[in-house]
């Protein structure tokens, strides 16, 4: 079992910073409700409440810091291979998705729409969700009073799963169609024949 | 978009609602600078030459770098003039909200393409 360094690039990328972000991110709304439309303080526990707040804060912290991850893994490790300009006259574009993609009339669209969308809609996810991190940590449920802010806070934290689906979605149909391939194999084990 | 502070209830808030309002307008702005950015790359040979930080990455690289610290500037400046302050939020997530969804409409090719 082996894996080039790209491709477990990609996958660290798109599987471990992306996927999981997603993940976070339908969790992180509901959570957001449930805590600014909950009762008010004098109406609950306020050890629980401070618990609860203090959690949903590191949430939306470690968010935030998955969402930096991934635009910027996406950007500076992953995208200058996707784009690489090919030697002339190489028939074999294998190793370079972008041209790859473009080569091929039928795959032309995961690259013209696809990436060129992907590659800028994905950081309004990480400044939405920065944005969200801090008005919790600086309003906490404190923000069940200020119902403007809420709404804010809870359409922006919707806009950055949009964002990050949208980029997610691009990103694992182009890397099916024209996956980022090569540099240095890793051997993951040694498989055995039955 | 400064407002008179509310009268006291059981409501009011612990904390002025002007941080929040700085983090959220800032946000929208930051977003629509990285749309704007993005589309005057794809237009203009020489604004996506100057846009090149880092060679690999391209013109990405200066459109997002530039907007993101443009996203910081307006946020901090936003931040100290009304940390304290009650400000108009109605009025700023309507702009915020206009502002992001024109940035996701920017960047959309189908779109970028009619300009």
């Amino acid at each position: 079992m082996e894996i080039t360094v790209r491709s477990l690039w990609t996958m660290i990328h798109g599987m471990g910073f992306g996927a999981l972000y997603l993940l976070a991110s339908s969790g992180a709304l509901v959570e957001l409700y449930h805590s600014t439309f909950s009762p008010p303080l004098s109406q609950s526990a306020p050890g629980h409440t401070r618990g609860q707040n203090r959690f949903l804060e590191v949430y939306l912290v470690a968010m935030a810091v998955l969402a930096w991850a991934a635009v910027l893994t996406g950007a500076y490790v992953i995208y200058p291979w996707y784009r690489a300009a090919p030697p002339p006259g190489l028939a074999d574009l294998s190793m370079f998705p972008q041209h790859l993609l473009m080569s091929n009339p039928s795959a032309i669209g995961w690259h013209s729409q696809g990436m060129e969308w992907k590659e800028h809609v994905a950081w309004f996810a990480p400044i939405s969700i920065t944005m969200v991190a801090f008005v919790f940590r600086r309003y906490g449920r404190d923000l069940r009073n200020h119902g403007q802010l809420r709404s804010a806070v809870l359409g922006f934290a919707f806009a950055s799963l949009f964002a990050a689906g949208a980029a997610g979605f691009f990103g694992a149909m182009i890397n099916k169609y024209a996956p980022i391939q090569g540099g240095h194999t890793i051997r993951l084990s040694q498989g055995a024949e039955k | 978009m400064k407002m008179p502070d509310r009268a006291a209830s059981p409501h009011t808030p612990a904390l002025a609602n002007g941080s929040g309002g700085a983090a959220v307008l800032a946000a929208g702005i930051g977003s629509f600078a990285l749309a704007i950015l993005a589309l005057a790359a794809d237009k203009s040979a020489a604004i996506k030459s100057a846009l090149v930080f880092y060679k690999p990455t391209g013109a990405l690289s200066g459109v997002t770098t530039s907007a993101i610290l443009l996203w910081l500037l307006i946020w901090a400046i936003l931040e100290m003039r009304w940390r304290k302050k009650t400000v108009a939020l109605g009025r700023i997530n309507i702009l915020a909200f206009t502002l992001l969804g024109l940035s996701f409409l920017l960047t959309f090719p189908p779109i970028t393409d009619l300009f």
